[in-house]
């Protein structure tokens, strides 16, 4: 699957490619930008998954339930705070509508 | 089977990268995380589906098992998520990270305790390691390392490091950004200790590759863990966005590290790629505030500057000024700049300020938000605690964009905000925030600065733009204050 030369090579695309995405952003987006990459890297939940899906005694057990139950944290919650921020951007021309709410 | 599940997890880490690329501009941003979110229901769906999961002889018990804890786990977070203020944000952030990073680590026990245990039984190694690309042994294993294959072995150890310190160190960051932790000292020679703590650390490390003990993984985990905290403890307050910055990095770090382990393209994919992008953005809030990110690890902010902190006093007093008379001031101004700080969200300010700036507005005045980099908690907090207060983000403008406009400013309004518009950064070597980039409110014809005493910021430094003589103090809570001002200009 992905061995060596191969995962080298995603390592390096992919770190490029996370530079190139934050670097054109304004710091209006940093915080729900880090909110989301931390949405993002909740991905770990699916390793999280297989660490307790190949577990064969209690102690794997307990310790890949505990990466589960932190994995779905990390990914829920991340998107959840993410969203909410999100949310909330408007642009002035919508303005009258969200001032008067006020 | 399994090319459905390589492609979704393609596909899955496609819609990371395209939403994490739309969460960049404020127009698109929303569409990005739902795109992301997607992304993230579908490799979680189709993980269900895993072989290595089906053939487990324990099969029934781990779906159920990864049922209850996905339940528990994000139950939790989805309740906390959606409850937490805007305020409290970054402190979420801090935790959920932290949860992701804990993840990374006891996936990496797992793998480890796994082959640890094939070392043990002097076993051939499980299919586990035939199927994520290992070709099995046919010499029982002596070492960790012999069982997993040694490339695995070492980006394991590095993920679960990395991984643990982002752990107990994102936990430690949380507590002190909820107000929960309030030391920043723990131990004489902090550092020093440190720098021990990571040596044995690595020790240990490289005692769990070389051997097939239990004992090396319990204690390099534990160390690591106390490392996390260790580090975290003596980070200043003000600091402390940096800091969560930096683990979000390297949470992204670990996961892709363990990715590896697993085999999983989309872990590498979409963890490398937060690695990167989390460190761009690290070095980009350190260099707003003017601090390196080893500076922000190894001198703790609060104990640097006390003994400087009372050579700026005696150069004047600060002057008091009534709301009825900054509320006249405003009405005729041609231009007002606000500059709101983590004090205005404290107070719950944002939208009496928003209140205020759509009466401004209506009397012909032009209003402009001036946002430091670093205002709030961590960058970009503010405009969300703005945003929340329904004030258009095309009002908002950042440090760059506004700092020449000072000088045609009738009236800065200075409202929670300390450190960024303290002028020690530009003119005092003495001081701890020296060449730090500020708001040029000084330039204005006149700043009023709305706080609730007469003592130090969030950094506990002196600001000598409270005894200019342009500027006037308007003492009191951040709410009742604009209450005054808003009363004051509709009375006109």
């Amino acid at each position: 699957m992905i061995e060596g030369l191969a995962a080298l090579y995603i390592f390096m695309l992919a770190g490029f490619t996370g530079f190139e995405i934050i670097s054109k952003v304004p710091v209006i987006l940093h915080t729900p930008l880090m909110s989301g990459s931390n949405f993002v890297h909740g991905i770990v939940l699916v390793g999280a998954m297989i660490a307790l899906g190949i577990a064969e005694n209690p102690t794997q057990q307990a310790i890949g339930f505990i990466a589960v139950l932190l994995a779905a944290g990390n990914a829920v919650g991340g998107y959840v705070v993410t969203e909410r921020m999100l949310e909330m951007f408007k642009a002035s021309d919508k303005k009258g509508a969200a001032g008067e709410k006020k | 089977m399994g090319i459905l599940i390589q492609a979704t997890y393609f596909l899955a880490a496609a819609l990371f990268i395209l939403g994490l690329k739309q969460m960049s501009s404020p127009v698109t941003a929303r569409r990005g995380i739902h795109w992301a979110g997607v992304g993230m229901v579908l490799a979680t769906l189709v993980t269900f589906l895993a072989p290595e999961l089906s053939d487990n002889p324990q099969a029934v018990t781990n779906y159920i098992l990864i049922i209850i804890a996905i339940a528990i786990g994000g139950g939790y977070a989805w309740v906390t998520g959606k409850k937490v203020a805007m305020t409290n944000m970054p402190q979420m952030i801090a935790m959920y990270n932290g949860m992701g990073g804990g993840a990374a680590a006891t996936i990496a026990a797992v793998e480890l305790l796994k082959a640890q245990g094939e070392v043990a039984a002097g076993a051939e190694p499980a299919s586990l390691l035939g199927a994520i690309g290992l070709e099995t042994l046919n010499v029982a294993p002596t070492s960790i390392s012999e069982a997993m294959g040694t490339d695995i072995t070492i980006l394991a150890i590095l993920g679960a490091i990395i991984g643990t310190i982002a752990f107990s160190g994102s936990i430690i960051a949380w507590a002190k950004l909820d107000g929960r932790l309030n030391t920043s000292k723990l131990l004489p020679q902090q550092q020093l200790i440190n720098l021990v703590l990571a040596l044995v650390m690595v020790g240990f490390g490289v005692a769990v590759f070389f051997t097939g003990d239990l004992m090396p993984i319990v204690v390099f985990f534990a160390l690591a863990l106390i490392l996390g905290v260790f580090i975290t403890v003596p980070v200043g307050g003000a600091d402390m966005p940096v800091i969560i910055s930096l683990f979000n990095a390297l949470t992204g770090l670990a996961v892709g590290f363990e990715g590896y382990v697993l085999g999983n393209a989309a872990m590498i994919i979409a963890g490398t790629v937060v690695g990167s992008a989390g460190t761009l953005l690290t070095h980009l809030m350190a260099k707003a505030m003017n601090r390196s990110v080893s500076n922000v690890f190894f001198s703790g902010f609060g104990t640097t500057q006390v003994a400087s902190a009372g050579a700026v006093e005696g150069g004047g007093s600060m002057k008091e000024i009534q709301g009825q008379d900054v509320g006249i001031m405003m009405a005729y101004a041609s231009q007002v700049v606000i500059i709101p700080g983590y004090g205005m969200a404290v107070a719950q300010a944002q939208h009496k300020v928003w209140e205020l700036t759509q009466l401004l507005i209506e009397k012909g005045v032009k209003v402009k938000f001036a946002i430091h980099p670093v205002a709030g908690r961590m960058p970009g907090h503010m405009n969300v605690l703005l945003a929340e207060a329904g004030v258009p983000y095309d009002l908002i403008y950042d440090m760059e964009d506004i700092n020449a406009d000072f000088q045609n400013t009738t009236v800065t309004l200075v409202i929670g905000a300390n450190d960024v518009v303290n002028p020690a950064a530009k003119n005092d070597p003495s001081s701890p925030l020296f060449g730090m980039p500020i708001l040029n409110a000084e330039q204005s014809d006149n700043v009023i600065v709305i706080k609730r005493g007469r003592g130090t910021g969030f950094s506990g430094v002196e600001n000598p733009l409270f005894l200019l003589d342009n500027t006037r103090m308007l003492f009191g809570d951040g709410q009742k204050a604009v209450n005054e001002l808003i009363q004051a200009v509709k009375e006109l």
